[in-house]
């Protein structure tokens, strides 16, 4: 069995208006929940906006904060799922099911070291 | 002696790193390991002699080495060698009645997860057995360059888990398309490749052939298989009478057909008719079809047009790309003249491909619009890069 991460990557910018919003989420539901019953969900989560972070990093005895986040870019990892499966096609099985319901966001998949 | 043992080994390459790879559960180490045994037999078969099974030798002299190795690398370094040793404990090394191994080993290859050239460059080294070397050379990249793009898919698939097997059900047919594309494409650059040595390009094209060959073999219910080989076949069979001595191309209506390869075309036409007869119409079976029309055609004039057409409007049904609908055009102006063509032409939107430009110009010459036509030849050769092809046109424009 191996672990994959399954990182949602959306736009920057303003959250869709609650009537996109909320199928969505409601079918992001019901997939994790679908997930659960065929016993590969391991985790997951939705993030706060980019905005919200904050970053350190410790060099030469000082850790340096920074508020915003690491990256900027034109996208920000949005939210991320972990499933424990068999092999890459069935990660990828479960991550086009996750697209699907994502509509247009990338949808990353990457294997955990084990 | 050697000649002989490297046509062995290109023969063999993939069967023996496919049965490896199942035994240890690891593409590299299979790699590895049957490039330790075909060094094994250079050494020791000009001496004793080719055995009887020279597939059956390797694979287990592979087997055995790899072991070895293994053996050493667990007790220093630990686990990965471990698990492979433990997944050769249980797996046999015969190869399973149902399923070739080859036939995993050609899905692993051409995994969609892996960028397309890199699946053309596993394919050609783990199946085909080309060394790194003759891949560099054949797709004009610096051998390190090449080395390192298979060093990374090795890990790529290891680490991510790209699985060694048949893909499921539901994936399959998409699958299949994606080795016959992978297929096609390596014959395509060897077929009309643009740019680069000719010799290299034959190799390509005839390894295409061969690949295509095991395809139908491993896949004997997939009609596009045998589609795909019948139209590599009959595109092959043409070579001989496609580039005239000074290297230029000659277009199909002017080349000299006594030239074509009978052979190849027999082969091919076996193979259409056992596709007409199957009916599952596919695009690879379609476009063998269209050869196969051309094939049949003693003379250029002879060519039964209306046919090609005919098979045409089907492709372009199942396939409705600008490409397809652009040499549909080709045979709408034999059917019904240039000026119904040219106005099908020129509503596709391929401006940046130059074959677009080409027909075009050719097009409008029969219309004698000289000026139109002379731009339109312009704007085709500045869009390929491959000599013959630019030769071709400055001929066509004088």
């Amino acid at each position: 069995m191996n672990q994959y991460l399954l990182s949602i990557y959306q736009p920057d910018g303003p959250a869709p208006a609650p009537e996109v919003l909320e199928p969505i989420l409601r079918d992001l539901q019901a997939l994790n929940e679908e997930m659960q019953a065929a016993g590969v969900w391991v985790f997951a989560a939705g993030l706060h906006p980019p905005e919200t972070a904050t970053v350190l990093k410790a060099s030469g005895g000082d850790v340096l904060i920074t508020d915003g986040p690491f990256t900027e870019g034109k996208e920000h990892l949005g939210g991320f799922t972990v499933i424990q499966v068999e092999d890459l096609d069935a990660a990828l099985h479960w991550a086009t099911r996750l697209a699907e319901v994502l509509r247009n966001l990338s949808v990353e998949v990457r294997p955990f070291q084990s | 002696m050697t000649a002989d043992l490297a046509a062995i080994f290109r023969a063999e390459h993939g069967r023996a790193v496919a049965v490896l790879t199942r035994v240890f559960g690891d593409l590299e180490i299979a790699e590895d390991a049957v490039q330790d045994a075909f060094a094994t037999a250079l050494e020791k078969w000009p001496v004793s002699g080719v055995p009887p099974s020279p597939a059956g030798w390797i694979i287990t002299t592979a087997r055995n080495r790899a072991i070895d190795r293994l053996r050493r690398e667990a007790a220093r370094t630990g686990k990965h060698a471990e698990a492979a040793l433990l997944h050769a404990e249980t797996e046999p090394v015969e190869e399973g009645a149902v399923h070739d191994d080859r036939l995993r080993l050609i899905f692993t290859c051409c995994h969609p997860a892996l960028a397309l050239n890199v699946r053309v460059a596993l394919t050609l080294r783990m199946l085909g057995g080309l060394s790194t070397a003759e891949i560099a050379h054949a797709f004009l990249v610096p051998e390190p360059t090449m080395a390192q793009r298979l060093v990374r898919a090795k890990a790529k698939i290891r680490a991510a888990g790209i699985p060694y097997r048949v893909p499921y059900e539901a994936d399959l047919p998409e699958r299949v398309r994606g080795v016959l594309a992978v297929v096609y494409l390596i014959f395509n650059e060897g077929y009309a490749a643009s740019s680069g040595d000719t010799l290299v390009r034959d190799e390509l094209a005839a390894e295409a052939i061969r690949l295509g060959r095991l395809l139908v073999d491993l896949m004997p219910d997939e009609p596009e298989a045998a589609g795909l080989l019948a139209l590599m076949l009959l595109q092959q069979s043409r070579r001989p009478a496609r580039v005239a001595p000074d290297g230029t191309l000659i277009r199909l209506r002017d080349q000299d057909r006594t030239l074509w390869d009978r052979g190849l075309i027999d082969e091919g036409h076996t193979l259409v008719r056992r596709c007409l007869r199957r009916n599952q119409p596919g695009p690879y079976q379609l476009q063998a079809a269209i050869n196969a029309v051309h094939a049949d055609a003693a003379t250029a004039e002879a060519t039964d047009w209306p046919q090609i057409l005919q098979l045409y409007d089907h492709l372009l049904a199942l396939d409705p790309t600008p490409v397809v609908a652009l040499n549909r055009a080709v045979a709408v102006s034999e059917v019904e003249g240039p000026a119904a063509a040219l106005a099908l032409v020129d509503a596709l939107n391929l401006d940046s491909y130059y074959l677009f430009h080409a027909i075009r110009a050719d097009l409008l010459t029969q219309l004698d619009r000289s000026a139109d036509a002379r731009a339109a030849y312009e704007s085709a050769l500045g869009l390929t890069s491959n000599e013959a092809e630019q030769d071709f046109l400055r001929t066509r424009m004088r």
